[in-house]
């Protein structure tokens, strides 16, 4: 099992029956293998702050969602996560490429890699970073039900060598 | 220019409101969410208290996850603040999803500063994203014939700027949640 079709079972042992998302080359697979799941409704967005809305009406609706995002994308997303998610109290869960981590080869990643741990903090996130495909399948299913019960969004972020 | 003779919003709100029974109700942040709970409140409405140029997307993420029709009250400068959502919205095609955007070509809750809808035409961009039913409505609002088109419908409400003189709405945000879930869940 490659580490895209790991992230695809975790989100299925979670529950997860709603994605939006917005590709980086590390999600490729991942879209892909969601895209194909007919138990799984998938809209590819064209921002992820538009992402997070678009999740928090179909927790009104009733399903469970996730966002597939790469990190800079937090950053045009924090006034609907504070504004939204926190003023409301709903749960969203969020699965990112962290790039501009450790074996980042492009430059212009790294100032958004280094402050989103920082961003989350400030938003009061809880987030979790599973280093290993078995912590991954664990961790995942278990950071929904944590968001579910506390009704606050959840940060899964999946460092570069997480890819490998 | 707009037309002298077009509706003030609340009027506008009312009449549409006054339409709905069991369609859900995804109302913008600000006034519009205030001018909506005073002239007729419900638990198929769900106001909004912040994250501007979200309603539509909020309604999207609403009409795919369940059948009931989905009518959200936008205003124009939130649809410019989100506006790659309309392309999301025509591309996933929802039938039951009504996006109505009051136009009074102003940011009316912070002082009616102008928006560029003075220039550009919300309707005329929602036809060149793709959407077959739309309408524009001015001095008259014939919403059942909204209501019987098949979605993604785009209604451009032309309105006057300015605000009733209307209380905030006395609810928590988590009890305008809760509320609005427990009435999708009794008719999903």
């Amino acid at each position: 099992m490659d580490s895209s079709e790991t992230v695809y079972k975790a989100l299925k042992g979670a529950g997860i029956d709603f994605v939006v998302s917005l590709p980086c080359v590390n999600l490729g697979k991942v879209m892909e293998l969601v895209d194909c799941d007919k138990d799984i409704i998938h809209v590819p967005v064209t921002r992820e702050e538009e992402g997070f809305g678009i999740c928090a009406g179909a927790f009104l609706g009733g399903k469970n969602p996730a966002i597939l995002m790469q990190n800079s994308g937090l950053g045009n997303s924090v006034n609907v996560l504070a504004s939204l998610y926190e003023l409301y109290r709903m749960p969203v869960l969020m699965v990112m490429s962290h790039r501009g981590t450790e074996g980042e080869f492009m430059g212009a990643q790294i100032p958004m890699g280094k402050a989103t741990p920082g961003v989350l903090d400030a938003l009061n996130i809880a987030y979790i970073n599973p280093k290993t495909h078995e912590e991954a399948l664990k961790v995942i299913p278990e950071a929904w039900i944590l968001s579910k019960t506390a009704l606050a969004p959840i940060g899964i972020l999946l460092e570069i060598p997480f890819w490998k | 220019m707009l037309n002298g003779d077009i509706m003030e919003r609340i009027e506008a709100i009312k009449k549409i409101a006054e339409s709905l029974n069991d369609e859900l109700v995804i109302c913008n942040i600000g006034f519009p969410s205030r001018e909506l709970y005073y002239v007729k409140d419900s638990p198929t409405h769900f106001y909004m208290l912040g994250s501007m140029g979200m309603a539509s997307s909020i309604g999207l993420g609403l009409a795919l996850s369940q059948k009931r029709k989905v009518v959200v009250f936008d205003g124009d400068g939130s649809v410019l603040m989100n506006m790659g959502t309309l392309v999301t919205i025509f591309s996933q095609n929802p039938e039951n999803y009504i996006l109505v955007v009051f136009d009074n070509q102003c940011y009316g809750s912070t002082g009616s500063q102008c928006t560029y809808t003075t220039e550009v035409d919300l309707h005329q961009i929602a036809k060149s994203v793709g959407f077959k039913n739309t309408f524009v409505f001015e001095e008259e609002i014939k919403f059942k014939e909204v209501l019987e088109s098949k979605g993604p419908v785009f209604v451009h409400m032309k309105v006057k700027p300015g605000n009733a003189d209307v209380p905030v709405i006395d609810m928590e945000p988590e009890e305008i949640k809760e509320r609005f879930m427990e009435e999708v869940k009794r008719n999903p």
